[in-house]
Parts: C-alpha cells; structure tokens; sequence
C-alpha cells in the first residue's frame, strides 16, 4: 500500500508535466543559460580551467534543481492540492517519496542533455567513464533532491519561499556538491584514480541513506501545523 | 530573573576583567608572536559555537516531535549565539591565519566546516525572521539537518582539502596552552550561559505578553 | 515515532468504495463535538472559544462575515490545524491518536477546490480514490462524474472546466470515498440556479445517509431552508446558535446587530 501511494504519486506528477512540459523545458533551459554563463566567465583563450567541466555541470545541476523544486511545489499550492494530499487516509512518507522520485526522474532528464553539452562546450572527456559518471549523477541527484523536496514541501506555506529555499538548501547540500565535483573532477583525469572514486561515491551513498531517512522521518511533524 | 543570575553575571564580568592580564603573562610562543594569544578568544569562541549549535539541534528535535514551546524558546535563542560565536570565530580565525599561512582565507577544513555551520545559523535566523507563520517548525527541522550535516561537511571538507594537490602545508593548531586557555573557556561559557538565560527569559516574557493579550476578553 | 507504523492503508470494499469496517479501517462515529475550541495565530485570535455539537443526518451551518474563522474553523475540524485550547472530538475519539483512520472518514470541499487543473476530471477523481485506498478507483470515479453530471466531459481537462463544474468535480472528489464527516467550505461560489439545486439534492441524500455534514457560507439566501442548525461566527466568536433556522437572513442581521452593540459597548467600557 505505501508502495501503491508513492507510484500514485509518481504517476499523477508525471502525467501533469507531460501534459504542459513547463519545468522540463524552463529547467532545461536554464541548465543550458547556467553553462553559458559560466562559460562566459570562465573559458580564457578558448580554454576552460582544469576540472572547471565538473564544476558547472554540478553548478547547472544545482540551479536548475532548485528551480524544479520550487515550480513542483508552486504547482501544488495553486488549487492547495498538497492539502489534499495531506488529508487523504495516505501515509504521508509516502507522499514525499512519491514527490522525490519525480524530482529525482527531472533532473536525471535534464542531465542527459547537460552532460553531453558540457563535455561538447569545454572539450571535457566527461564520457569517458559512462558508468562511472551515471553513479555519482545519481547518488548526487537523489542527495540533493532528498533535502529539497522536504524543504520546498515544508516552504509551501511560509512567506519569501522562493526566496527562502535556496537559502536553506545550499549549505545543507555542501558535501553533495563537494562529492559530486570532485568524482567527476576525478573522471576527467589521464588515469583513473578507482580508489578516490569509492571514496566520493561511499560519501554521497551516506549522505543519500541518512538524508532519505531523516526527511521520511521528519515528514510528519514538519507538515503538520 | 533565577536567583543565580546577578552572582554569575558579576563573576562573569570580573573574570573578563582578569583574562587580559593572565592572557598577557601567558609563555610567549616564540614563532608565532604575539599573534597567537588571539587563540585564547578564538578557541572559546569555536567551543561556544560548537556548543550554541548542539544546543539547537537538541531542542530543535525535541520541539519537532514534544511540541514543547520552551524547547522552541531555547533553540531559537541558541541560534542566535551561534550567530554571534560563529562571527568570533570567523573573524578571530583569519586573523591568525594572515599572520600563520600569509593569507586572509584559507581554505581549511576546520575554518571551511565553521563557515558552512554559520550559513546554517544564519539560514535559520532568515527562516524564523521572514518565514511568516509556522517558521517554528521548520526552523526546528533546518536546525535538525544542520546538525546531522555537520560530519558530511567536515569529511568532505578535509578529503577535497587534503586530496587536492596544491593544499600547502598547514602547521597544525597546537592545542596546549596551560591555565590561560582554561580560564578562558570557562568566561566563554560563563557568557554563553547568561546570554542563553536572558534571551530565552526575553521570548518567554514575549510568549507571556502574547497570552496575556490573547487572554483579554476583545 | 516511526512515519511508516500510523494505522492507515487498510483496504477498502472495492464494490462501492465503501471502507470494510470488519477491518475497523476508519473511524466510525456519528456526533462531531466542538468544546471550547480557541486557536490563535501569534498574535491573531482566529477563533476564540467555539463550542457546537453537529450530529449525524444533519447539516450545521457557520455562517459569518468573510474573516470570521469559518475557514478555519473547518481546518481544525478537519485535522489539518491543532486548536491552540479546547478539545475536538469524533464520536469518543480525539484527533491526535487516529490520525489517518479519523482522516479517511473525513471528506473536505476546500475553498480552492483541491483539483490538478492539468489533469482531466477522471484521472483527478481516480487519484484521489487511490489516495482514500479505493480498490476500483475506476468505477468509483466513472460514478462520481455521472453524479457530477460530467460523464461526458470527464476526459476534459479540468482546466477548461467552468468554475461551476470544477465545484463538482471538486465535491465529488470529496465525497469520493463516502466520508461519515463532510466539511464544505462555501460550496455554492460559481454555481447556477440549477447546480444549486442539485447541489441541495445531493446534500440531502448525504443527510438521509446520516452524514455529518458542516457548511461554511457567507450566502445565507442559499443556505435557506437547507440547516438543521446554524452557528453564526463573527470575528472568531460564536455569537449565536439556532436549531431549525427559518428566515436566515432576518436573524443573521439581527444577530449581527446585536454584536456590534455588545462590542460598541465594550468598547466604551474600556
């Protein structure tokens, strides 16, 4: 049954952007403004620093993640549909796990198009290592995404939410930023340093494990009145 | 106010009027000059800090599931000498690291960790301000992920430190320096203590006044 | 404290959505009690000392001004706020032990209608059916837009629906799972003459199927003839109570009158 709610969910949040496809395009195109931006600023004599490929894929990630956020929850203000979702008989860890995987699915979309431009943009080999390079994604992704849905859903009913949200996400999200540039910093070395690579990766898979936890937790309380 | 609180507060004040003197005759570290005595205001203020965070965490949880206002008082307040250590030690640490590594900033991992609590800190103290209705319980539930994050941050912090290869060799903080440093925390935590009590004592006058108001019949 | 043991998820009579009280899934009772109910925002009396009993096969109307803690009078009964003093009760129960067996006895008609506008009205009422652990939320849905009288716009967006056919939509979307507590929260905004009616029938049939059923509404004219009891709210207070209203109308602005020369009064006294 906590299965059932969280596909419900899923499915229903899938439906809707697939019908106006409004964050999956305004995401997507602020990733790529993100890319520019940074390219902008730093490529120098047609050169972009070394590792500087790692940093704006995951400073794209990051932007565009927090926008997502943002627009996923103002779409469940509008009618006070995540009131409803709150009172129906549902357990309500499994309406955050529902929101997180369609965040999670976003984001993983908007990736595929970001990686390949990023590595096109600033001659990155981030291809190199295609396995490799999906695992930090996604253990990156759903450690951001963990923290944002709880926060973006708990800012629903708070002023300056907009506001408010990347000024509490971003210093919580630090070490999934940290791991995630430096694993893929570490793809775009000559040799492949396997052993760094764990490390990275043991991190973000910790910090996935206890934030996931800690926000089906803390669900509850913090939605209630 | 508890009967505890003038006592403490004059002990308070005449300690802080000693700690220069004994800070002053304190064995002159030869390398570091007299720069180095700023660590018997710079490692208080870290503790405090470090201690106003747990503080918060702790109460913050504890609101979050009990409901309990006082634990809400408590933590918000504690917050706000997170805030007010935090900038201590974040401006007593580069001091010292101008003099120690030649730079301002420097991007260690202890100082690194500190700043990103801080932000947190601070994170919570916009939530509480800006949040309209409700912030409480978020505020609690920031102030919880904070604390949790705090391991993440600081072994992320050190592996993208010490793995990168330009970290320059950082001379370690040495950690003893005899009665002067004990003297000085205990000021620190003398201060730490009395603020907590009065801003807690301030949101419970406030709470106070609110029910009083609410308790008026129109 | 564990978010995954609160006693939800129990399955539902698939035939008729109705839940299978041999599973004692939901709450049952047949009496919602509101005793000495306060709830303050900071500063902000919302609603000061509300006391009403509303009964099963009735309807009881809060009636009021536009700010008088009609709104959220039915969100603490709803459970979605805590009252700040005071006690609600469901039958014998409390709100705080059953949370998710009093919510799926509860059905809400919110003032912002609770509906997907992206999402046609079917798919929005077999969402909300999966939610309340309908098992054939299908056939619950298909009979919840024949009861709407959408059955042939129901694969229509609700986007394009008038504001009249989003409210129901949105009230059989609250009816969906047959709730023993119906909180409505000015149901009549943007319905004609003929959808009044049929919102009136079907209010009726609720009440002849010994629902309890709270009404918030500042339009008295629709509301005539159609309370078993009335509450008139003004300013978070509970000014008066009547049983078997007639003549809402003449007794609101009487009532009303009779407020504001108690509060002028006490006023002047200081």
């Amino acid at each position: 049954m906590f299965a059932h709610i969280v596909w419900l969910v899923l499915r229903k949040d899938f439906t809707v952007e697939v019908r106006s496809l409004e964050i999956a395009y305004t995401t997507l195109f602020f990733a790529i403004s993100c890319v520019l931006v940074f390219a902008f600023a730093l490529v120098q004599e047609g050169r972009a620093p070394v590792g500087g490929a790692a940093g704006i894929l995951w400073i794209a990630v990051a932007f565009a993640g927090t926008l997502a956020l943002g627009r996923t929850f103002e779409r469940e203000r509008q009618a006070e549909t995540l009131r409803a979702l709150l009172l129906a008989p549902a357990a309500r860890p499994a309406v955050y796990l529902g929101k997180l995987l369609g965040i999670v699915a976003l984001l993983t979309a908007a990736e595929i198009v970001l990686v390949p431009l990023v590595a096109l943009l600033f001659q990155a080999s981030l291809l190199a290592h295609p396995v490799w390079l999906a695992l930090i994604l996604l253990t990156g992704t759903v450690g951001f995404a963990a923290v944002g849905t709880l926060f973006a859903a708990m800012l629903i009913r708070a002023r300056s939410r907009d506001v408010l949200l990347p000024v509490l996400l971003y210093p919580i999200t630090v070490p999934v930023i940290i791991a995630g540039v430096r694993a893929t910093g570490v793809l775009l070395e000559p040799e492949l340093d396997v052993g760094l690579l764990q490390v990275w990766l043991a991190l973000l898979v910790c910090f996935d494990v206890v934030f996931v936890t800690l926000a089906l937790w803390t669900f509850e309380p913090l939605m209630t009145e | 106010m508890p009967s505890w609180f003038t006592p403490l507060a004059a002990l308070c004040a005449l300690m802080f009027a000693t700690a220069p003197i004994l800070i002053a005759q304190a064995p002159y570290e030869s390398t570091m000059g007299l720069v180095q005595k700023i660590f018997y205001v710079h490692l208080p203020s870290a503790w405090m800090f470090l201690l106003a965070a747990i503080t918060c965490g702790i109460a913050s949880l504890r609101y979050l599931f009990r409901g309990d206002p006082r634990q809400d008082r408590l933590a918000w307040a504690a917050a706000e000498l997170a805030v007010l250590f935090g900038v201590l030690t974040l401006v007593t640490g580069p001091l010292w690291a101008r003099k120690a590594w030649g730079v301002w900033w420097q991007w260690d991992v202890r100082l690194t960790s500190s700043l990103m609590g801080w932000m947190v800190a601070v994170a919570y103290l916009l939530l509480r301000r800006y949040g309209g209705p409700g912030s409480d319980k978020l505020a609690a539930g920031l102030a919880l992920f904070g604390i949790v994050n705090v391991p993440f941050v600081y072994i992320s912090v050190n592996y993208w430190r010490t793995i990168h290869p330009t970290t320059n060799v950082v001379p370690t903080l040495p950690t003893s320096f005899g009665v002067p440093l004990w003297f000085s925390a205990v000021t620190f935590l003398l201060l730490f203590v009395l603020l907590l009590r009065m801003r807690v004592r301030l949101e419970e006058q406030r709470a106070r006044v609110d029910a009083l108001y609410l308790s008026m019949d129109s | 404290m564990s978010p995954f043991d609160s006693p939800q998820d129990k399955p539902f009579d698939a035939a008729r959505g109705k839940p299978s009280t041999a599973l004692g899934a939901r709450a049952d009772f047949d009496q919602l009690t509101v005793d000495d109910v306060s709830r303050h925002f900071g500063r902000r009396r919302a609603l000061s000392h509300i006391s009403f009993r509303a009964d099963g096969g009735a309807i009881l109307g809060l009636l009021g001004p536009n700010g008088a803690g009609k709104s959220t009078m039915l969100a603490l009964v709803a459970t979605l706020l805590r009252p700040t003093s005071g006690r609600i009760r469901y039958g014998e129960r409390d709100a705080g032990a059953h949370g998710a067996a009093l919510r799926a006895a509860i059905g809400v008609l919110g003032h912002d209608l609770f509906l997907y506008p992206e999402l046609s009205a079917r798919e929005n009422l077999e969402f909300f059916a999966g939610l309340y652990g309908i098992s054939d939320g299908r056939t619950a849905a298909a009979r919840a837009l024949e009861t709407a009288g959408l059955a042939d716009r129901g694969d229509d967006p609700v986007s394009s629906f008038s504001r009249g056919m989003r409210q129901r939509v949105a009230l059989e979307r609250a009816l969906i799972h047959q709730p023993r507590l119906v909180l409505l929260d000015e149901p009549f905004t943007g319905l004609d003459d003929a959808s009044t009616a049929a919102l009136g029938l079907r209010l009726n049939g609720l009440r002849a199927g010994a629902a309890i059923i709270v009404l918030a509404t500042h339009d008295l004219d629709l509301a005539e003839g159609l309370l078993d009891r009335a509450v008139f709210l003004r300013d978070g207070r509970m000014i008066h109570t009547a049983d078997r209203p007639g003549a809402l109308r003449a007794m609101y602005r009487d009532v009303m009158t009779r407020a504001n020369v108690a509060s002028g009064f006490s006023r002047t006294d200081g």
